[in-house]
């Protein structure tokens, strides 16, 4: 996993409350067996007028001007600013792989749905939970200020804006650990193999139907 | 016991729901702490507890699986995984695997005509031969959607961690286990170590007492709890169905019931154990048998939350308050009872949310102040992880039989939710009534819920749905989804529009 440290990332905002993981990458493109590639895919039917399938090239499919990530201004942002419950649905984690893969390292939001905030932290990509009044302070910004940039530092929990004042954000030990160093944690939870099989021997006993 | 103290803000998360026909009560401020250490147990603090394998001093714990359900569309990647590291899987003999969400529910025979949804059900056929794990293929008679067979085989088990890369997982937890949906990452950290890392969620019990009216079902009960409560009122908690309306469903009902607690936000819904819980796993396949039943079942008595159990929120409904549902908009919190009207925007609690009712109007196609019963429907799908047990087949074709279904809606499709479940349909004659009434009877698997299949609603196309989603493009790019229960989707389907199945 890539590690996440510290980024200086332009901030795209996608105003709207309960985004579904079906929006962020809709069924279809579920079908591939690949971890990669779902980048032009992401937001599929808000980013394009037309209805894309999978394996098809993206680059001359019609774009809606409405959508917000079209827009020439906020070409290249690796922040994504969004409205409560983001990512909430299914537990895809075709979600967040399209996400990176489009050039995102972190999101803000008030609110996340559980399995994609989980899912988030298995790939390199920051979530980040701020208050309602700050993401509403962040929109307001956004869209008044062109190339509106924040700082996010992982190892400090802080977003700075560009005028130096900052927002701090709560974020697992254990997750945080994992993120700034790129764990894979399988690899550590394979450092426990003694303390799992301690506990199956024991459950084995306990609950025997269970090993069957 | 030590439990963690009551956050201030949950009180007022619970407190601002106070709302007409919902109790809602909760521990006051002055009980808190000393109560708190006294208190008994609550089922997922029994189910939690019996599967730490150690914990970390931030609360993240190694939290062992028990049962690991694997489909086509998750697990490819974390096959990858594995592969690519050198892995295998700890104890193959955990998971179970099957295809549904690709699988096609005509022509069985002939395969899967679209080449990429193929490459992915062999690769699951090709992952689970490589890795010795079992599988019930396409051809299987108990091939089904996965959260339909791991009940009818056996292979959930009260007390169980159960896990599977499908958020709709919850549904599992109507067995009195834990159980919930996962992503491809946790899936081969499953498959590599039979744990997780996790952290304990928040607690919250939803109590439903008395007696549903005729023609009310756990369906309803379900959306009647996200209209109140929002499909972010459950995040970070794992939700308790209790209460003598719950007691008072079968398993079918449970099982419909947890499912959609995903939708209210909570990765984990569950239901204690009972008598009914004990007979529907009684001499199933995969289900403990002779001197390990007794064991078994010794164990499984004792999981239901203590009386004297404190819940982070509480949250009661009188099962009397709740009419058939149907949602309107593009979030199944977007959502009203059959008697009433697509709601007014401007009424809308806050701006945002009048935001968002207006995308969804404009989506839906739907004008505010439109009587439910006035939306004419195109399609009917019967089916999906919520409702395509026989219990929902039934309640469908008791509305169905000796009607047709109407001239304008252009296909009314019932889809079990396995090869097991259709045998028996047939056998009690379901199939007959369905194809009577002009319906068509079709394959067991996801089909319509998701339309990965062939099985979609073109744009523009509106859709009664007995499934769990009513998002944007969920049933194909366009579609628009009223979610409702199977007596309700059979009424509307007959009828051509929503009607009120009480009075059908």
């Amino acid at each position: 996993m890539t590690p996440f440290t510290q980024l200086h990332g332009l901030v795209a905002p996608l105003d709207r409350a309960n985004v579904d993981t079906d929006a962020i990458i809709p069924k279809q493109f579920l079908k591939s067996i690949k971890r990669s590639g779902f980048g032009p895919n992401l937001f599929d039917e808000w980013r394009y007028l037309d209805v894309g399938e999978p394996g098809q090239d993206c680059r001359g499919r019609p774009l809606n001007p409405e959508f917000v990530l079209n827009q020439p201004r906020y070409q290249g942002a690796q922040i994504l600013l969004a409205r409560e419950n983001f990512g909430c649905g299914s537990s895809r984690e075709h979600a967040p792989w399209a996400l990176q893969d489009y050039g995102f390292r972190a999101i803000i939001a008030p609110s996340f749905a559980d399995i994609f905030y989980n899912n988030c932290f298995k790939n390199g990509l920051l979530p980040i939970v701020l208050p309602a009044e700050a993401v509403d302070r962040l929109f307001a910004e956004t869209l008044a200020n062109q190339g509106y940039a924040l700082d996010v530092d992982l190892a400090r929990q802080t977003v700075v804006l560009p005028d130096g004042s900052a927002f701090t954000f709560a974020v697992d030990e254990f997750r945080k650990y994992c993120l700034l160093n790129g764990l894979d944690d399988i690899g550590l939870t394979l450092q426990k193999v003694d303390t799992i099989r301690a506990y199956e021997t024991r459950r084995r006993e306990e609950a025997p139907w269970l090993f069957e | 016991m030590a439990r963690a103290r009551l956050p201030h803000r949950d009180l007022a998360y619970v407190e601002g729901r106070r709302g007409a026909g919902f109790l809602v009560y909760n521990v006051s401020l002055q009980d808190k702490q000393a109560v708190y250490e006294m208190a008994g147990l609550t089922l997922y603090d029994k189910l939690w507890r019996a599967h730490v394998v150690d914990e970390a001093k931030d609360g993240a714990t190694l939290l062992y699986i028990d049962r690991h359900l694997v489909h086509e569309v998750t697990s490819p990647q974390a096959f990858e995984g594995l592969r690519l590291a050198g892995r295998k899987p700890w104890r193959a003999k955990s998971a179970i695997a099957v295809p549904d969400h690709n699988v096609p529910t005509t022509r069985r025979a002939e395969g899967i005509a679209d080449p990429v949804s193929r490459l992915q059900v062999e690769t699951l056929d090709r992952n689970c031969a490589d890795f010795g794990i079992e599988e019930f293929t396409m051809e299987d008679v108990r091939q089904g959607i996965v959260h339909v067979i791991g009940p009818e085989e056996g292979l959930t088990l009260p007390g169980m961690t159960v896990v599977c890369g499908d958020s709709h997982t919850s549904t599992h937890g109507a067995f009195g286990a834990l159980a919930f949906g996962i992503g491809t990452s946790e899936v081969e950290h499953v498959l590599a170590t039979q744990c997780l890392v996790a952290k304990k969620s928040k607690s919250m019990r939803i109590t439903v007492d008395g007696t549903l009216g005729q023609g009310v079902t756990a369906k309803d009960v379900a959306l009647a709890i996200i209209g109140r409560i929002g499909t972010a009122g459950g995040t970070g908690f794992a939700i308790e169905f209790a209460g003598s309306a719950i007691r008072a469903l079968s398993l079918e009902g449970r099982m419909t019931l947890c499912n959609m607690a995903i939708e209210a936000g909570a990765r984990a819904g569950m239901v204690a154990v009972d008598d009914k819980t004990i007979d529907y796993v009684k001499g199933r396949p995969y289900a403990p048998q002779g001197a390990t039943w007794d064991k078994a079942v010794a164990w499984w008595r004792t999981l239901c939350s203590d009386s004297d159990a404190r819940f982070d929120a509480e949250i009661a409904l009188r099962a009397e308050d709740i009419l058939p549902q149907v949602t309107w908009g593009t979030s199944p919190e977007m959502v009203a009872t059959v008697d009433g009207r697509v709601p007014d925007p401007a009424s809308a609690p806050s701006a945002v949310k009048r935001q968002d009712w207006e995308r969804a109007l404009h989506y839906m196609g739907l004008a505010a102040g439109t009587p439910i019963q006035q939306i004419a429907v195109d399609k009917v799908f019967i089916g999906s992880c919520t409702n395509s047990r026989i219990e929902d087949l039934r309640a469908a074709a008791a509305v169905v039989k000796g009607r047709r279904k109407a001239a304008g809606v252009k296909l009314a499709m019932v889809v079990p939710g396995s090869g097991l479940v259709k045998r028996q349909a047939e056998q009690e004659g379901l199939d007959r009534v369905f194809v009577d009434a002009g319906f068509e009877w079709r394959e067991p698997g996801c089909s319509m819920c998701l339309a990965m299949n062939a099985d979609r609603l073109e744009a523009g196309e509106r859709c009664a749905s007995t499934s769990n989603r009513n998002f944007e493009g969920r049933q194909g790019a366009g579609g628009r989804t009223h979610l409702v229960s199977p007596a309700m989707a059979a009424a509307a389907a007959i009828a051509g529009h929503f009607v009120d199945v009480r009075h059908f």
